[in-house]
């Protein structure tokens, strides 16, 4: 059991490469964290830091109470799960299981009893003889949690676990996980690509880009208040919606933005929700929306709720249904300073970002290349700072 | 009129693919004999009376048995202390492949996971070394052997064998193909790098360890330059060299040439059959040939 720290962490490649650059973050007893981000994000570096794998530039690693800048994995007392398992193949699954505890120097019956224990635990006692190569890609993950487990760490370390599952698999092994770290109560560092990992196994979520920590909030905060519109496209699928626009407060008293050229109406709670918001009035700024946060209109809308979208293209799931449309007034990439924030170039559905995104509930009087009306729940709005920033 | 026509020209297809089959198979067994051929000569000839060996030698008869006895191969047992030299070689050529095995692999580990200066300039060296023939550093070895009293003995024809640039590079090839994640994983365990070396990597690479065991067994276990060169009585001396004394004392006896040579070869069979498996996927993953 054991606290992590992160203090000012920098981890620069001897070709100049930054993966990390200032890194502070602590991570309670306990928790569940998961690092999230594209790839190239430095969540990895961040884990093998953390496991001894490499070495620190700048900054002090604290695991405990003991800072932990020069020990070896062995001494940091770390156990990892590799993205491919990385289990020894000339051994069985039993001999796999007892590797770290022999090179810990347990006598051999407290081997056998922690090996049965690991073992009942996964759902490993049938396999216990059988070499990795004769074991399945389910299999094979809980052997390479088996071994991680044997040793009773004070942290666990996983890299991408699940992502060599089909994705059956994933989900369920994705609970798995999630259960036995809330047994077991030990400190866990998980690193994912995948923002559905990050949301549902995550006690708190750190989001990464580029070598710097964007966010680190539990996963519904994150989703409801991101810091910045990274944090915001990321999280979430099919990704937020952003496109620029001014805030206008009219004498009445109300609110209004233009979406492309079409006026839309704002809730004054939305409004309240920030504090900041008034510096704000008649500048440039972003807004965001998320897919959910559009509806079919009824006759009773009114019309400066609604915007109208030209439909590229459908995807029907069954109880919902996404609509790509051309946006009126969304992000283009070549936009400004602040998609430099999103523009994530592994991304494919960035590259598309003047592509609008709606989730409805499904319907079959919605066809592509027809022009269709959208109305829009405005206190579901997002309001960022030009800069990317939230604004508060 | 089309169908009979595409009908004629599909036999005639069929026909040509048929002859084509039968050409390549006569070729192919032509040359296979070749190959075989004077293994074949070796084997009959060590069971036939030396007469017989040289008047048959230039036709067919000689890869049909006649007369066979095994009279030969006692005769060499009786010309010379076959059982020394071959003693001698099997010493000298397992040290060589077991000292080979454990100082090449921790170089070719080395160099291809350790991080350390002038790793690059070191391994360019070695590599270098490989297009150096043994026969160029011969005479400056035999005058460094002498100065240190070295000279008919086995250490003199071990020790200059044992490091060896060829195998440093197919070691280091496979090592540096292996998943790091293994080794990342067996650290994390807690083992130290030489724990890796000899629990997980040395188990996990079988075929290079096979691959290189044999390439280095079949070219020492011929070896002649020098250990003539260095070595002085039998009681050092490898095979090679008494085959050679075959040839030059009179008189000479074909047949016993031939059955010390089916004695010569068989260790080299019974090397290459108990590691072949290791051996062909080790060739093949190495993507070198030896």
């Amino acid at each position: 059991m054991a606290t992590i720290k992160f203090q000012h962490v920098f981890k620069v490649y001897p070709n100049g490469y930054t993966a990390l650059k200032d890194l502070s973050l602590e991570i309670e007893d306990g928790e569940f964290l998961v690092f999230v981000g594209p790839s190239g994000c430095g969540k990895s570096t961040a884990l093998r830091l953390l496991a001894g794998l490499e070495e620190i530039s700048a900054g002090k690693l604290m695991i405990g109470d003991r800072i932990v800048n020069d020990n070896t994995p062995q001494q940091r007392n770390v156990a990892m799960v590799f993205q491919n398992y990385a289990l020894y193949p000339h051994m069985s699954v039993r001999q796999n299981l007892e590797f770290p505890l022999r090179m810990m120097q347990l006598p051999k019956h407290q081997r056998q009893a922690r090996i049965q224990e690991a073992a009942e635990r996964l759902g490993l006692v049938d396999l216990l003889d059988r070499k990795p190569k004769q074991l399945s890609g389910g299999q094979r993950q809980r052997v390479a949690m088996g071994r991680a487990i044997v040793r009773d760490p004070a942290v666990f370390l996983m890299d991408e676990p699940l992502s060599n599952l089909d994705a059956k698999m994933r989900s369920q092994i994705r609970t798995d996980i999630t259960m036995l770290q809330r047994r077991m109560g030990t400190t866990t560092v998980y690193v994912t690509h995948d923002q559905v990992e990050a949301m549902t196994m995550g006690d708190r979520v750190a989001v990464m880009r580029a070598g710097e920590l964007q966010q680190v909030a539990p996963p519904q905060d994150l989703y409801d208040h991101p810091a910045n519109i990274f944090v915001a496209s990321f999280m979430g699928s099919p990704a937020m919606n952003l496109f620029r626009t001014r805030l206008q407060k009219l004498e009445s008293g109300t609110f209004m933005i233009n979406m492309g050229d079409r006026p839309l109406i704002v809730n004054s709670s939305t409004v309240n929700r920030y504090q900041n918001l008034e510096h704000y009035y008649d500048q440039p700024l972003l807004a965001g929306l998320r897919p959910e946060a559009f509806f079919l209109p009824d006759a009773n809308t009114p019309v400066d709720q609604c915007v109208q979208v030209e439909v590229i293209s459908l995807e029907a799931l069954g109880h919902e249904l996404l609509i790509y449309a051309k946006a009126p007034a969304t992000l283009t990439i070549e936009d400004n300073q602040a998609v430099s924030i999103t523009n994530n170039r592994d991304d494919p559905d960035e590259q598309m970002s003047s592509v609008l995104i709606a989730r409805v509930p499904s319907s079959r009087n919605i066809h592509p290349d027809t022009r269709l009306s959208l109305g829009v729940d405005t206190s579901k709005l997002y309001f960022f700072a030009v800069d990317g920033k939230a604004i508060e | 009129m089309n169908d009979l026509n595409s009908t004629q020209w599909m036999s005639k297809q069929s026909n040509q693919q048929w002859f084509r089959k039968i050409a390549s198979y006569l070729l192919l067994t032509f040359i296979a004999f070749l190959f075989i051929a004077p293994i074949l000569f070796m084997i009959v000839g060590s069971l036939k009376p030396d007469e017989l060996v040289l008047s048959q030698a230039s036709t067919l008869k000689a890869f049909i048995p006649q007369q066979t006895s095994l009279q030969n191969y006692r005769d060499v047992f009786e010309r010379v202390k076959f059982e020394r030299f071959f003693f001698n070689s099997l010493f000298i050529n397992s040290t060589i492949v077991l000292l080979g095995l454990i100082v090449n692999s921790l170089a070719g580990y080395a160099f291809a996971r350790l991080r350390w200066r002038g790793r690059s300039l070191l391994l360019l060296i070695v590599i270098a070394l490989m297009i150096l023939p043994f026969e160029a550093i011969a005479v400056p070895l035999f005058f460094q052997f002498t100065f240190l009293g070295l000279r008919n003995t086995y250490t003199a024809q071990i020790v200059p064998f044992i490091a060896n640039a060829f195998s440093i590079y197919l070691f280091y090839t496979f090592f540096a193909d292996l998943p790091k994640e293994l080794e990342e994983a067996a650290r994390v365990d807690g083992a130290s790098p030489f724990q890796t070396f000899v629990e997980i990597i040395v188990p996990v690479s079988k075929p290079v360890f096979a691959t290189v065991a044999i390439l280095t067994f079949l070219s020492e276990w011929r070896s002649f330059l020098w250990a003539l060169m260095i070595t002085i009585d039998e009681k050092v001396r490898p095979l090679p060299l008494a085959i050679a004394t075959f040839q030059t004392l009179p008189p000479i006896q074909w047949g016993d040439i031939m059955s010390f040579g089916v004695m010569m070869v068989a260790p080299i069979l019974v090397v290459f059959l108990l590691f072949q498996k290791w051996f062909v996927k080790g060739v093949a993953s190495t993507g070198t040939k030896g």
